[in-house]
């Protein structure tokens, strides 16, 4: 089908495009990279009156070191972190995760942004934002505020910004020498994923885990953090008996819920199997098994 | 109807400018406004790859793009791989291997195969099953394709090792 008719505006700056979503308020949308907002236009589940792009505002589009941060601009094409040496050395999780979204065509164009404000339960982004404690920052003309990952994600397809607002920028923490995996069950390969896991370790020079970061995706309607997994491994050498009490832990503090390609057992079943093989690729042991 | 908007694109190497409604897809703007109907459209959103083409040197599908949000853009669609009336490797390939049937989902194919072999030369067959996961063929299986792509691999590698 094709979609609905709509004003179109390509402003060039950032400023214009919020002096715009401040006009316009709910009846506008953002289009960035459009490969989630596009299919949904073209089968006219989503009308909106106004469409705001940001494909020529270059100074949205960035990767860039920071206080500690990792920061990517709301125009960062996937590619372009799935490519970035930076993205690797500083934010490894997030390197991993891009290969899983959609294929090289969409990642081409859809932004890493775009993904996060997006919400879908099932797509990995927000997943690494979740697991990292990312910082949104939302832009509007009134100004910048900052959100946490695990806030800014309140249900399937809904983030917390209201009507004028945008994502402009995700921080990702910045570290060094951290390892990590992004491991899925999907009904095909580079399909939706049923149930996934995102894990990133630190390790300390005496072989225990100073920090390990885990977030679950296709176990609720936003990613869910695995805090009791990390608290298993945080302090601890990463052995076979660790890796048991991570499967276990992963399936403490989550409720997954039935649907259609998978119901609520196999779910729990499968966030601790992913959980542990997430933590042993992330270590470069390449163990597998449940 | 919403106010038609002016945009310009540079497809295969020639510039053209047409004034079209800012819902118009690249794809229809291909298409119809410029009459290359190489790039087909398949289920329209961006899940079957028929429609791929090259927007700035990388692969993106053709049906989740508005012209206008492309405007000044640099657009290759499978017109712009063969050289005079010369099948380029990919497409000889994809012929001497029977890699189509119906030859719909080809040109989508095509221009995946064309980015695919650019970043990765010397494929192994996983890598070229990966690269294949969001083009649909309906007709012959993947077999084929996976074959041509090998071959098209192999091809340019003696082509690039010859110049």
């Amino acid at each position: 089908m094709k979609p609905a008719p709509f004003e179109f505006f390509a402003p060039r700056t950032r400023e214009e495009v919020l002096e715009l979503l401040a006009r316009y308020g709910d009846d506008a949308r953002i289009l960035s990279g459009g490969q989630s907002l596009v299919p949904l236009m073209n089968m006219r589940i989503v009308q909106p009156r106004i469409l705001i792009s940001i494909n020529k505002c270059p100074e949205l589009s960035y990767i860039r070191r920071s206080d500690g941060h990792l920061a990517c601009g709301a125009l960062t094409r996937q590619a372009e972190a799935e490519d970035s040496a930076e993205v690797r050395s500083a934010c490894p999780l997030l390197s991993e995760a891009m290969p899983l979204v959609g294929g090289a065509a969409n990642r081409n164009r859809g932004t890493v942004c775009g993904s996060m404000a997006h919400a879908d339960p099932l797509a990995e982004p927000p997943a690494v934002a979740v697991a990292l404690e990312a910082e949104m920052v939302v832009g509007s003309a009134g100004g910048r505020r900052i959100l946490p990952a695990e806030a800014f994600f309140v249900s399937e397809l809904t983030n917390a910004m209201a009507p004028g607002e945008m994502l402009e920028e995700v921080r990702f923490p910045a570290r060094r020498d951290a390892r990590a995996a992004f491991v899925e069950i999907a009904n095909r390969q580079h399909g939706f994923a049923v149930v996934g896991v995102a894990a990133q370790l630190e390790m300390d020079t005496a072989g225990l885990c100073r920090s390990a970061r885990l977030a679950a995706i296709g176990v609720g309607p936003t990613p869910a953090r695995l805090r009791a997994a990390e608290r298993v491994l945080e302090g601890q050498a990463v052995t076979d008996l660790t890796l048991k009490h991570v499967a276990e832990a992963a399936r403490e503090t989550i409720e997954p819920v039935g649907s259609f390609h998978a119901d609520a057992a196999y779910r729990l079943h499968m966030a601790g199997v992913l959980a542990r093989r997430a933590v042993a690729q992330a270590m470069g042991s390449g163990q597998r098994g449940a | 109807m919403s106010q038609k908007v002016s945009v310009r694109l540079t497809v295969n190497g020639k510039a053209y400018e047409r004034r079209v409604e800012p819902r118009y897809l690249l794809a229809d703007f291909l298409r119809h406004e410029i009459g290359l109907k190489g790039t087909h459209i398949g289920c329209e959103h961006g899940v079957c790859g028929a429609c791929t083409v090259m927007i700035d040197g990388r692969t993106a599908r053709s049906c989740l793009h508005f012209a206008a949000a492309v405007d000044g853009a640099e657009i290759t669609t499978v017109e712009g791989l063969a050289s005079e009336d010369r099948l380029n490797p990919i497409q000889q390939a994809f012929h001497e291997h029977h890699a189509l049937q119906c030859g719909y989902c080809t040109p989508g194919f095509l221009m995946t195969v064309t980015e695919f072999l650019q970043r990765n030369p010397s494929p192994s067959r996983d890598e070229i099953r990966i690269a294949l996961t969001n083009n649909i063929c309906r007709c012959t299986g993947y077999a084929n394709i996976i074959e041509a792509v090998a071959a098209a691999a192999d091809a340019m590698r003696g082509q690039a090792g010859r110049s």
